[in-house]
Parts: structure tokens; C-alpha cells; sequence
């Protein structure tokens, strides 16, 4: 059986349906990424498959002995937690919350375990640093311990390069990759970068409100959904502009709202933004 | 200096005031870490109006004002925390709206009634002499619970604090903590507003914080940095005080402020 199954999930707000028509399955050891612009119903997934948000209709199931407390997360980095005064070690001990129960203090089980997994990821040496001093790369290093620290059957990462040096996007990508070949751990990775997507998972999910391909990263470079996106890249050179917009609009999703309004607005923007070539993307899509 | 402490103490009011505005000074500044960390600061001014609001409507009603305004305060803290939540709500604004109108209200309320008098002015400014003996046991039952629900919750108040969203999704509840958090603020500044003011008392939940924040690298630093600036600012300033014959409230945000700079010197070097 597989790890985690939806079955014709549709999730809406307020009624009004974001993604629809869902159907995936993961099994133990997939890495895969969900890619699609914004709006596309990324987060609003992320949001289901946490358990944060019940699905209108269809459903989530779990099996092969996984549950809900197995899936580890990476949320997106918020405003606030940018000159956060934490050490990186207590921040990385707060993702033990979970084992505590009704005991009020981490024991030396919960302190060990934070170690275990800062030394994972080669960041014992950021353990005594201040949080808000680390780099970009460094603060998804430590946040990525902490979700290890929660769960290590299934990793959850939202965004997890967005924002990131080229140099740390590579370290990202291999770090991922080897929690996901050597330790086993199954990753759901939410990503802009299909390149990179397409380069390291082994599952690709392209999401549009619908699924416009399942199935595994070689088969989506064969497919329409990816050439689609090739194809328009090349001919409008859209790479620089796209990027920078791109930035722009995850900046103003970065509070998480993605209501229907907010994101019928956003996709209006974004195509009156695009150039002649994107908007045939979109048709062909 | 000894002297001028020895006499201090002598008063019995001084006393009053000294050991109620010591403990609300410390629960007021272990609160405020995880409030302007949350970004709610403004939650804690808007309160503080919204108090003041609630007093007037006890002077008029010829209620007991702490009858009226605690459980007024605690309700309007659960809204603008749910409003701040909320983000189609500017959360800002709609505190700003708030404020001003509790602000105007109560002033209304007793204009029309008993006219603007000392009341008026000592709730604005507060005063050291509005302590009576049994807010001092009410500041002392705050204290110890505001010391023990923030001990007990400390693990998961960082957690709420740092991160909501991953605490919400490794099964944290965190409405529960926030709700919390809000009831313990309003309670504070219900019984500090009458001591420092309803317009200064949400400095004793800001300055602290901030000023450790400066130099402090770990949470835990911060937490009781910010507790034992608090309540050293808070003795600094009534010292002030009753030594220059200058308001209470005005003297502790005085004397919170001159630290602040200080740190914030001492942090900027640092960084250098």
C-alpha cells in the first residue's frame, strides 16, 4: 500500500475550489517534487497534506504504518523570524515539541536527538549561533533539522531553494538528495524550479487548480506539461524577467494568503505582466 | 542614595506601589518578548485604550473599575488577536480604530458625566498612589500566575512564538497559547494602566524586549534579560520620581528609554 494516496481531493475556500480533480499516490523512498505557477493550488495542498485544511471532497489516506505525526515539514522562512534573537540549537530543539507530550522541558532525549540530526546536516558548528546571523542557506539547513526533528519518515519542504545563492541551491539539492537515497526518507518538495525539480526527484507532479501531469521525472520530460514550459523559455527568453516577477509575486504571497479573490487578482497581474509568448504558454497549458 | 531608598520605603504607599508595579513590570516584559517577536506590540497599546474606555465606563457606572475593565480588556484582546490573524483585515489599521475610538468614548462618558477631573488625568498618566492594599495581593496572584503559566508553557510558547505555522503542523495548539498569551497581556495592563498610565503602560511590554534583543543571541537570554531590565528600569524610574517629584509612569518609560539607546549603542558596536 502506498505511504499517502488522494483520491479525487478537491480543495476550495469558501467554496471556491482551488485545486480539483487531484488523484496521486506516494510510496516509501519516492522524492516528489509539485510543481505550477502561483496560485496554482501549491500551498493549499501543502495545507491538506499537513492536515491543516480538510478536503471538500474526495480523499487523504495513509498507509504502510505512516500517519499524519510522520510527516516532517520546512515551511517558507517568515518577515518575522528574520532577526529572531534563538540560538540555532534552540531553534532546532523546538521540532522535539512533538515527543514531549504533557512534560513542560526538552529531556536529554530530545537534546540528544537535536544534535543527532544538526550533525546530520553537518551544521553542529551554526549549533551556539544566533539565528537571525545565519545565511539563507544556513537558516533552511537548521530549519530542515528541526523538521527531522519532528519527523523522519516523510519530509514536506515548501519552497526550500526559493531565495537561496546559486551555491546554496546546489547544497540544498544534494543535502535533500541524500536524506532521500542514503537515511530513506520520503520527500514532498513544493518548487518554482522545475529545472531543478526535474533534475532531482524521481516523481513529478504538475499542478494547475487540476493536475496536468502525474508520474515519474523521466516521463514529465517527455511530456507535453514540461516541453510546454521548455518551449516558451526558449522562444521568450522570459528566464530574467519571469525570474524577477516570479520573486516578486512569491513575495506577495509570502503571508500565506491565497484566497480565491486574492488569487484571481495575482493571476490577473501576472498575465497582464506576461509577454505576448507567456500568455501562449498558458493557452497551450 | 541609601537614604533616599530607606525614606522611600517609609511610605507605605511608596511600598504599594513599588511591589505591584515590580511584578506587573516583570510579567509585563516576559510577555512582551513574545509579543514583539509576533509582531503584536500594537495589541498591547491598543489595550491599553481600550482600558482606559473601560475605567470610564466604571466611573460612570459607579462600578468597581477592575470589575469592568478586566474582563472588557480580555474580550478586546481575543478580537485583535483574531483580526491581526486574519489577513484580509489590516490588522494595524483596524487596531488604530480601536484605540482611538475606546480613547474617545471613555473621555465622552466622563465629560458628560462627572466632567474632566484628577481621575481623568490619573488614568491618562497614571499615579502612585492608585495602588490600595488589595491590588497589591491581586498583583502578587497575577504575578505568581503569569510566572507559572509562562515557566510551564515555556517550550511551546518559543515554538508559537518562533514559528506558527510549523507548530500548528507538528500538532501544536497553538489558538490555545495565543489565546493565552492575550488574556495574560490584557490582565497586565488592566492592573498597570492605573499605576503607569493607559498611555505609557504598553512601554513596560515593548522597551524591555527590545532592549534585550540588542545584545542577546538565545531566547532564553532575552527572556530574562528583558525580566530583570524591567524591573531594574521600573525601581530606576520610581526612584526618579519620588526623588524630582516627576509622574511615575513618565519616569519608568524615561529611564526604559535611556537604557534602550544604551543598548542599543553596546549592540551596535558589537556588530561592528
Amino acid at each position: 500500500m502506498a505511504y499517502l494516496t488522494c483520491e479525487k481531493v478537491e480543495l476550495a475556500y469558501e467554496g471556491v475550489p482551488v485545486v480539483s480533480d487531484l488523484s496521486f499516490a506516494i510510496n516509501k523512498g519516492d522524492y516528489l517534487c509539485v510543481v505550477g505557477e502561483n496560485g496554482s493550488g501549491k500551498s493549499t495542498l501543502i495545507k491538506a497534506l499537513l492536515g491543516l485544511k480538510k478536503p471538500a471532497a474526495g480523499k487523504i489516506t495513509f498507509g504502510d504504518g505512516l500517519t499524519q505525526k510522520d510527516i516532517g515539514y520546512l515551511p517558507q522562512q517568515t518577515p518575522a523570524q528574520a532577526d529572531f534573537p534563538a540560538s540555532a540549537f534552540e531553534v532546532v530543539l523546538s521540532g522535539c515539541l512533538n515527543r514531549l507530550g504533557i512534560k513542560p522541558f526538552y529531556g536529554k532525549a530530545e537534546k540528544e536527538r537535536a544534535w543527532a540530526n544538526l550533525k546530520r546536516l553537518s551544521a553542529e558548528h551554526l549549533a551556539n549561533s544566533c539565528y537571525r546571523d545565519l545565511s539563507g542557506g544556513q537558516k533552511q539547513r537548521i530549519l530542515l533539522a528541526r523538521a527531522l526533528c519532528a519527523a523522519e519518515k516523510v519530509l514536506l519542504l515548501d519552497e526550500p531553494v526559493t531565495g537561496l545563492d546559486p551555491t546554496a541551491v546546489e547544497e540544498m539539492y544534494q543535502l535533500i538528495k541524500k536524506l532521500n537515497r542514503e537515511d530513506g526518507i520520503t520527500v514532498i518538495m513544493v518548487s518554482h524550479d522545475i529545472h531543478g525539480a526535474v533534475r532531482q526527484a524521481s516523481h513529478i507532479l504538475h499542478l494547475h487548480n487540476r493536475p496536468l501531469f502525474f508520474g515519474t521525472a523521466a516521463e514529465y520530460r517527455k511530456s507535453g506539461a514540461f516541453n510546454g514550459v521548455k518551449a516558451t523559455e526558449e522562444t521568450a527568453g522570459r528566464s530574467a524577467e519571469e525570474s524577477a516577477l516570479q520573486k516578486n509575486t512569491v513575495g506577495m504571497i509570502a503571508d500565506g494568503s491565497e484566497s480565491a479573490a486574492g488569487r484571481k487578482m495575482q493571476a490577473a497581474e501576472m498575465t497582464e505582466k506576461k509577454t505576448q509568448n507567456s500568455v501562449v504558454r498558458e493557452e497551450q497549458l | 542614595m541609601i537614604e533616599l531608598i530607606q525614606e522611600m520605603f517609609s511610605y507605605r504607599f511608596m511600598l504599594r506601589a513599588i511591589t505591584a508595579g515590580g511584578l506587573i513590570s516583570l510579567c509585563a516584559a516576559l510577555l512582551g518578548v513574545s509579543l514583539v517577536l509576533k509582531r503584536y506590540s500594537m495589541i498591547g497599546d491598543g489595550l491599553s485604550h481600550v482600558g482606559f474606555g473601560a475605567l470610564a465606563l466604571a466611573t460612570v457606572m459607579n462600578a468597581a473599575p477592575l470589575a469592568v475593565a478586566i474582563p472588557v480588556v480580555v474580550a478586546a484582546a481575543f478580537f485583535l488577536l483574531r483580526i491581526s490573524g486574519n489577513s484580509k483585515i489590516k490588522g494595524d489599521a483596524a487596531i488604530g480604530l480601536i484605540s482611538a475610538g475606546s480613547l474617545a468614548i471613555g473621555v465622552m462618558m466622563i465629560s458628560m458625566t462627572s466632567g474632566v477631573n484628577t481621575d481623568v488625568y490619573n488614568y491618562m498618566f497614571g499615579s502612585i498612589l492608585a495602588m490600595s492594599d488589595g491590588d497589591v495581593w491581586l498583583c502578587v496572584g497575577l504575578a505568581a500566575v503569569v510566572l507559572f503559566l509562562f515557566v510551564w508553557c515555556y517550550t511551546r510558547m518559543f515554538a508559537v512564538t518562533f514559528d506558527e505555522t510549523f507548530a500548528r503542523a507538528t500538532g501544536t495548539r497553538v489558538g490555545l497559547y495565543n489565546g493565552l498569551l492575550a488574556a495574560l497581556t490584557a490582565v497586565t495592563i488592566v492592573l498597570g494602566m492605573r499605576l503607569m498610565g493607559s498611555l505609557l503602560i504598553s512601554s513596560l511590554i515593548i522597551f524591555p524586549a527590545l532592549t534585550a534583543m540588542r545584545v542577546c543571541k538565545r531566547f532564553i537570554s532575552v527572556i530574562l534579560s528583558a525580566g530583570v531590565i524591567s524591573v531594574v528600569c521600573f525601581f530606576a524610574g520610581m526612584m526618579m520620581s519620588y526623588a524630582w517629584g516627576t509622574p511615575a509612569g513618565a519616569s519608568v518609560v524615561v529611564v526604559n528609554l535611556a537604557v534602550f539607546l544604551v543598548f542599543y549603542v553596546i549592540g551596535a558596536l558589537r556588530e561592528r
